[in-house]
C-alpha cells in the first residue's frame, strides 16, 4: 500500500471500481442467459463407485496386504497399549486421588485459582453421578491429545523450517480438519476395530491439524533478531532449536495443546456411535429417549471438563518460564506427596446426586410449547426471504459459469493464485457429481456465516468496550463452544421443525463464540496510543469505532470470518440429522447404509472443497489487502 | 483383566513382529463363544432394540451366568463386527437384504437365528387430532385435498412428508411419484428429529404427515393414525422405482455370528429361542422411556412378571 501511495492511488482505485462494476454486470447477464433448471443429482456417479471400490478393497485385503499387516494393525496395537496405560493410571488413582491430582497439576502449571477450579470441576463429575463416564471420556481425550502432541509438534517444527513441507501439508490438513468424521467412521472400525482405538484415531485425525498449524505459526513468529543474535554467538542448528526457537515459541505451543484438547472434546459424542465409552454414550441414549435433561447433565460434564482443561493450559501458557525456580519444584513435590496421600485414603465416591435433568426438561418443555408460533414465523421469513432465493440462484447457475465467476471475482479480490485454487475446488465439486446438493449446502452455509458474523461482530465490539460485558459473556461463550450440539439439537427441532433453519441455528451457536473472541481481541489489540490520539483529536465514540478501531482490526476480523467458515462447515453434517438435507444428509446416509458409502465419502470431499473455496477467497483477501 | 490385556498385547507385538505382521483382530480379547464366558451383544440405537437387549442380557447374566458386553453401534457397524469377531449377536434386525447378502451369503460370517416374534410396521402417520378434524384424511386418495395443510418452509410449495433416519427402509419418494401425490419428502435424518416433530404436532395441533413405525415407545404417550395406502401384495415392491403399494409387515429377526452359532452354547440357544410380542416389547420400552428406569430395572420388572413367557427360552438342562 505504501508503494502505491501518492498520485497513482486514486486512479488505480477508480480502475478497480470500474472492473468490479463490469464484472457484476457480466455475471448477472451470463446468469440470466445461461441459467438452467438444474437436474437433480443422481445416486450413481463415477466418484461414488470409485470410493465404494476403495472401501471394498480395504475390506478384502486387511488381513493379507502388508500395508495392514505391518502398518495399520501395529498402529492399532500401539494405540490400544496407550489407551490401556492411561486408563490404568487414571482409574488407579481412584476418585479422591484423581480429584487431588487434577488440583495438583493445575496448581503447578497454572496457580492456585485454577487449582480450585480444577478440584471443583472434577468433584462436579461425582455430584452429577457421571464419574466413571467422565473418566472414560478423559482417558480418550488424554490419549488422543498425547498422540497429537507427540506427532503434531515435530511435524509443526519441520513445517516451520522447510517451506515445501508446509505447502504440501496445507491441503492435507484441510482435508483432515474439514472432512466430516461421519464420512469415514464406518470403515475405520474395520481397520481399528470397534471401540477405543478407532475412537482415538478418529479424534486424532480431527485434532492434530490444530497442533501442527499452531506450532508452525508459533515457530515462524519467533523474532528473527533473537535467532540472529544466537547465531552470531555461535549456536549450532540444534542449539538454536532447543535453546531459542522452542522456548520462545512455548506459549504458542501450549496454545496448540489447548486447541487440540478443545477439538478432541468435540469428538466425544460422535465416537460414541462406534462404542467409544464415556459421556457421549449418555448423550446418544438420552437422544433416543428424546430426554433433553439427561443429555444436558452429560453435556454439562463435558463443558466442565473443557473449562478445567482450558484454564489449566491457558494458565500454563501465561506463566513465564522464569518462575521455574527451585520453589516451583518444592510446590510440585508437595503436591505429588499430597496426591499420593489422598489416593491412599479410603475416600469413597458416595456423593449426593445433583441432576439438572428435571428443571431442564421443564424449561425446554415450556419454551417449546410457548415460543413455537414466534420461532415458526422467524423460520418462515428467513427461509422464504433469504434462503430460498439464494438457493435457487445458486442451484440454477450452470457449474461452468460458477467456476468462471469464482475465478474472475477471486482474481479481483485475492489474486490469481488463490482464485485458481478456488476455481479448481469448484470444478472438483462438479466432478464429484454432487453439484445441486453442494449448492444447496452452500446457500445454507452462507446464510449461517452472515448471521454468525453479524452477531459475532456486535457482541465482540461490545465486549471489547465494556469489561463487565466481556466477563459476563465468557462463560456463555465457553458453554456454547463446548456443549455438544446434540444436546440442543432437539429443542431446536421442536422450535424450528426439521428444516434448514434448524441447521443454521445449530451452526450459529457453534461458530459465534470464536468470532466474538477474535473480534474482541482484534479491537483490544489496537494500540492505546492510536486510540488516545483519535480521542484527543475530537473523535466521537462512534467515529472512533468506525474510522479507527474497526479498520485497524481488519486482520482480526478476517481471521474471525475465516474461523467462522471452518466451524460452520463442521456443522453441515449435523444439519443432515435435523432435516437440512443436501450434503449433510448424504454423509449421514453413507455412514448408515453400506451401499451409500461412496456417495457419503464423495459428499465429505465436496464439503472439504467448499471449505477450500471459501477459505481461499477470504484468506486471499486477507493477504492481498495489505498488512495484518 | 485390563492389565492382563495390556501385557498380552505387548507380548503379541513382540511375537508377531517375529513371525510376520499382525492381523486385524490381533491383541483384542476375542469372545469365548464356547463355554460360559462373554457374550457380545450389539445394541442398535433405538429403544425397542434396547428393550430386547435389556431382557436378553438380564436372562443371560442372572439365569445362565454369562457376562454380557453391550456394544452401542449403528446397524451396519454391528454387521461388520461379525467379521472382526467383536459382535456375537444382533437382536432386532429390520430386513437389510443387502447386509444379509454380504455377510451371510458372500462372507459367510453370520447366520440367521429366527424371528423375534415382533412385527415391524412401517407407514405414514398423522396425529390423532387431524383424524378427528378431517375424518377422510386416512385414505391416501384424499391426501392431495389436504396437501396445503402440510406445506412448510422446506417443502417447495407442496405438502411435506417427513422422512426418517437414512438407515431405515423407505420407498417414500417412489410412492409419492407413483401415486401422483402433491407432496415432497423432507428427510429429517434421524429418529429423534421425527419423534420431536411428532410430539410438537400433537402438542401444538400442527399438521404433520410423517414416516413412522411400530413397535415404538412414543405410541404409549400419544396417538398417531396410519394412512391407508394401496394394500401390499407379494412382489408389488420388487422394483424400487415402481412401488405403488404399502409397506409389508416386517418379521423382525435375530442374526448371530457363525462362530457363535457353531459353538452352540446355551447363550446361543437362549438367543435363538427368544421370541415375544409387540406388547411385551412396548411394555419394556415404556419402562425405559416414560418411567425412566435403567435397563436392568426394566428387565427385572418384566422378567418377574412374565415368567411364562421367558421360561421356554431357557435351554433344557441349564
Amino acid at each position: 500500500m505504501v508503494a502505491v501511495a501518492g498520485e497513482t492511488a486514486p486512479r488505480r482505485v477508480t480502475r478497480r471500481r470500474v472492473l468490479w462494476v463490469l464484472l457484476v454486470v457480466a455475471a448477472v447477464g451470463a446468469y440470466l442467459g445461461f441459467r438452467t433448471a438444474g437436474a437433480a443429482d443422481s445416486d450413481d456417479a463415477a466418484a461414488f463407485r470409485f470410493f465404494t471400490g476403495v472401501r471394498n478393497w480395504v475390506d478384502d485385503n486387511r488381513d493379507t496386504s502388508p500395508l495392514f499387516l505391518y502398518g495399520v494393525n501395529y498402529l492399532r496395537l500401539g494405540v490400544r497399549l496407550l489407551v490401556d496405560a492411561v486408563q490404568a493410571g487414571l482409574y488407579g488413582l481412584g476418585f479422591a486421588g484423581l480429584v487431588a491430582a487434577a488440583g495438583a497439576v493445575a496448581l503447578v502449571l497454572a496457580g492456585w485459582r485454577t487449582a480450585l477450579v480444577a478440584v471443583g470441576g472434577f468433584l462436579a463429575f461425582g455430584f452429577l453421578g457421571l464419574w466413571a463416564e467422565s473418566v472414560d471420556t478423559l482417558v480418550l481425550t488424554v490419549s488422543a491429545v498425547l498422540l497429537a502432541v507427540l506427532t503434531g509438534v515435530p511435524i509443526g517444527v519441520l513445517a516451520a523450517r522447510v517451506n515445501w513441507v508446509s505447502a504440501t501439508l496445507r491441503p492435507v490438513l484441510d482435508v483432515m480438519q474439514i472432512m466430516p468424521t461421519f464420512a469415514y467412521l464406518a470403515p475405520m472400525t474395520l481397520l481399528f476395530l470397534i471401540g477405543e482405538p478407532a475412537a482415538v484415531i478418529a479424534t486424532l485425525i480431527y485434532a492434530v491439524p490444530a497442533t501442527i498449524r499452531i506450532t508452525e505459526l508459533g515457530l515462524r513468529e519467533v523474532s528473527p533478531t533473537s535467532v540472529e543474535a544466537a547465531t552470531a554467538l555461535g549456536s549450532t542448528g540444534r542449539q538454536l532449536l532447543t535453546k531459542v526457537r522452542l522456548p520462545m515459541a512455548r506459549p504458542t505451543i501450549v496454545l496448540a495443546v489447548n486447541q487440540t484438547i478443545m477439538m478432541a472434546l468435540s469428538m466425544v459424542v460422535i465416537t460414541a456411535l462406534i462404542d467409544a465409552p464415556g459421556l457421549g454414550q449418555n448423550i446418544i441414549r438420552a437422544l433416543e429417549r428424546v430426554n433433553v435433561g439427561v443429555a444436558f447433565d452429560a453435556g454439562l460434564a463435558i463443558v466442565i471438563m473443557a473449562v478445567v482443561l482450558d484454564r489449566i493450559t491457558t494458565g500454563a501458557a501465561r506463566r513465564r518460564p522464569a518462575t521455574r525456580g527451585r520453589s516451583r519444584w518444592v510446590v510440585a513435590g508437595g503436591a505429588l506427596v499430597a496426591v499420593v496421600v489422598v489416593a491412599l485414603l479410603p475416600i469413597g465416591q458416595d456423593l449426593p446426586r445433583l441432576s439438572f435433568a428435571g428443571p431442564v426438561n421443564d424449561l425446554t418443555g415450556w419454551i417449546e410449547l410457548h415460543w413455537y408460533d414466534a420461532t415458526e414465523w422467524i423460520k418462515n421469513v428467513v427461509s422464504a426471504g433469504l434462503l430460498d432465493p439464494l438457493e435457487s440462484v445458486l442451484t440454477s447457475t450452470p457449474w461452468w459459469l460458477f467456476v468462471l465467476l469464482v475465478a474472475a471475482f477471486g482474481t479481483l479480490v485475492s489474486g490469481v493464485r488463490s482464485a485458481a485454487v478456488a476455481a479448481l475446488a469448484a470444478a472438483g465439486i462438479a466432478g464429484l457429481g454432487l453439484w445441486q446438493h453442494a449448492m444447496q449446502t452452500l446457500a445454507t452455509v452462507l446464510v449461517t456465516i452472515v448471521l454468525t458474523m453479524a452477531v459475532g461482530i456486535v457482541l465482540g465490539v461490545w465486549s471489547a468496550r465494556h469489561d463487565w460485558f466481556a466477563a459476563g459473556l465468557r462463560p456463555v461463550l465457553d458453554a456454547a463452544q463446548t456443549m455438544p450440539s446434540f444436546v440442543y439439537l432437539l429443542p431446536a427441532v421442536a422450535l424450528f421443525g426439521a428444516s434448514r433453519f434448524t441447521a443454521i441455528m445449530a451452526g450459529f451457536v457453534y461458530a459465534f463464540p470464536p468470532v466474538v473472541r477474535l473480534v474482541d481481541r482484534g479491537l483490544r489489540d489496537v494500540p492505546a496510543t492510536v486510540v488516545e490520539a483519535a480521542v484527543s483529536a475530537g473523535s466521537t465514540p462512534r467515529q472512533l469505532l468506525w474510522k479507527v478501531q474497526l479498520p485497524m482490526a481488519r486482520g482480526g476480523l478476517l481471521l474471525a470470518a475465516n474461523q467462522g467458515i471452518v466451524l460452520v462447515l463442521a456443522m453441515v453434517v449435523l444439519g443432515g440429522l435435523v432435516g437440512a438435507g443436501a450434503l449433510g444428509y448424504d454423509v449421514v446416509a453413507g455412514f448408515s447404509q453400506r451401499e451409500d458409502f461412496g456417495q457419503g465419502l464423495a459428499a465429505g470431499f465436496a464439503i472439504v472443497l467448499l471449505g477450500i473455496l471459501l477459505d481461499r477467497l477470504t484468506q486471499g483477501f486477507h493477504h492481498a489487502k495489505g498488512p495484518r | 483383566m485390563m492389565r492382563l490385556r495390556t501385557v498380552a498385547s505387548a507380548a503379541l507385538i513382540l511375537t508377531l513382529a517375529a513371525c510376520g505382521g499382525a492381523t486385524s483382530d490381533a491383541g483384542e480379547s476375542t469372545p469365548s463363544a464356547g463355554a460360559k464366558g462373554t457374550v457380545n451383544l450389539a445394541v442398535n440405537p433405538w429403544v425397542g432394540y434396547e428393550s430386547d437387549a435389556a431382557v436378553v442380557t438380564y436372562l443371560l447374566e442372572k439365569k445362565l451366568g454369562y457376562t454380557v458386553e453391550k456394544k452401542e453401534l449403528k446397524e451396519e457397524i454391528s454387521w461388520q463386527g461379525f467379521e472382526t469377531g467383536e459382535v456375537d449377536a444382533i437382536l432386532e434386525n429390520w430386513g437389510h437384504a443387502d447386509l444379509k447378502k454380504t455377510y451371510i451369503e458372500q462372507k459367510k460370517v453370520a447366520v440367521e437365528a429366527g424371528s423375534t416374534g415382533n412385527t415391524g410396521i412401517i407407514g405414514w402417520y398423522v396425529p390423532q387430532w387431524m383424524v378427528d378434524q378431517y375424518p377422510d384424511i386416512t385414505d391416501y386418495k384424499n391426501l392431495n385435498k389436504y396437501a396445503s395443510l402440510f406445506k412448510t418452509s422446506e417443502s417447495k410449495g407442496k405438502g411435506q412428508l417427513l422422512g426418517g433416519d437414512p438407515s431405515y427402509v423407505t420407498n417414500d419418494v417412489a410412492l409419492i411419484n407413483n401415486l401422483k401425490l402433491d407432496y415432497t419428502v423432507v428427510f429429517s435424518g434421524s429418529e429423534a428429529a421425527i419423534i420431536k416433530a411428532a410430539q410438537q404436532a400433537g402438542a401444538q395441533k400442527k399438521p404433520l404427515l410423517f414416516y413412522f413405525y411400530e413397535p415404538q415407545w412414543l405410541f404409549a404417550q400419544e396417538k398417531f393414525v396410519r394412512i391407508k395406502l394401496p394394500p401390499y401384495t407379494a412382489g408389488c415392491d420388487a422394483d424400487p422405482k415402481k412401488v405403488a403399494c404399502d409397506y409389508p409387515d416386517y418379521d423382525l429377526d435375530k442374526i448371530v455370528s457363525k462362530k457363535f452359532a457353531d459353538a452352540n452354547s446355551t447363550a446361543y440357544q437362549l438367543i435363538k429361542n427368544f421370541k415375544w410380542t409387540n406388547d411385551d416389547q412396548n411394555l419394556v420400552s415404556d419402562y425405559l422411556t416414560n418411567q425412566g428406569m435403567s435397563a436392568d430395572q426394566a428387565a427385572e420388572k418384566w422378567v418377574n412378571e412374565h415368567e411364562a413367557t421367558w421360561k421356554p427360552w431357557i435351554p433344557a438342562g441349564s
